[in-house]
């Protein structure tokens, strides 16, 4: 078992000035393990896409609850965005590169593929009608070689 | 978002001045479309210098762009874009068709 070094939790209204304040809490959260630059980047970047989908996709037209838990391991930092909105029917397919369901408002259906790319993990989670988990993990390397010098 | 007009030149400069994110990319859309519409320039150039955070939301608002740029025979570059933007437009791949523009150090962005 993995030994957890801290935890934190937080849930917010599915308004869109709200992405901003979930990126950077996140990344101000993981800079205890002292990460590099490109990993803040990395992991903020990720964030930003899955609580956008959130907001977006899980609540189209409706106002609904955002959560974010981020924990912390010695050497890595998992982030988990959920919503109790509309769901993914075809997560394999939404995954894709490309495949967005909101072509109209210009989305570019890059988000799980940044993620996938940016991140060292992800999962999704998601039942139609009930709402959508996503849990990403990253290694922070600095902190790794800090660990065995 | 900070915009120049060179008449002669029809060239048209977006220096953007803010995170891009859904929530933002909304208004330099607004911002851009109104301004390409009326000017129907024959360059658009998307200056990131002072973006030091970019999502998908980028993405879809340069595709977006381009598409109305190109729709009155006009063409789209993006310059001084960091690494950290330019991973994210990598993994779209439409740095195949928009090309970065590099050490641009043109007079007119002063
Ligand atoms: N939390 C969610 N709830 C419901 N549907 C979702 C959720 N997240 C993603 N989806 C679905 O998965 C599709 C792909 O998501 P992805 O983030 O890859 O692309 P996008 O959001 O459409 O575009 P982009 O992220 O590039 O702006 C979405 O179009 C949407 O249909
Ligand atoms: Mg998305």
């Amino acid at each position: 078992m993995k030994n957890i070094k801290n935890e934190m939790k937080m849930e917010f209204a599915s308004k869109s000035a709200n992405e901003a304040f979930a990126r950077v809490s996140v990344a101000a959260f993981v800079s205890q393990l002292d990460p590099t630059i490109e990993e803040i980047a990395d992991i903020k970047t990720s964030v930003s896409e899955a609580v956008t989908n959130a907001i977006i996709h899980a609540y189209p037209n409706k106002d609904g609850v955002v959560k974010v838990r981020a924990l912390l391991y010695e050497d890595e930092i998992e982030v988990e965005v959920s919503d109790t909105g509309e769901g993914i029917e075809n997560i394999e397919e939404a995954r894709e590169p490309l495949y967005t369901t909101k072509g109209n408002l210009e989305r570019s259906g890059m988000g799980f593929t940044i993620m996938e790319n940016f991140m060292d993990e992800l999962k999704v989670e998601s039942i139609v009608g009930l709402g959508t988990k996503v849990t990403m993990s990253k290694k922070i390397n600095k902190a790794l070689q800090k660990n065995t010098y | 978002m900070n915009v120049k007009h060179f008449i002669e030149d029809k060239l048209l400069i977006f220096e953007v001045n803010e995170e891009i994110d859904h929530h933002t990319s909304e208004r330099i859309r607004k911002r851009a479309d109104y301004e390409i519409e009326r000017f129907m320039p024959k360059k658009v150039i998307f200056d990131f210098k002072k973006v030091n955070f970019m999502d998908s939301a980028g993405i879809g608002l340069i595709i977006g762009r381009y598409k109305l740029t190109n729709s009155f025979g006009g063409e789209l570059e993006l310059v001084n874009v960091s690494n950290k933007l330019r991973r994210v437009f990598e993994m779209s791949g439409i740095l195949k068709i928009i090309p970065i523009t590099q050490n641009f150090s043109n007079e007119k962005t002063g």
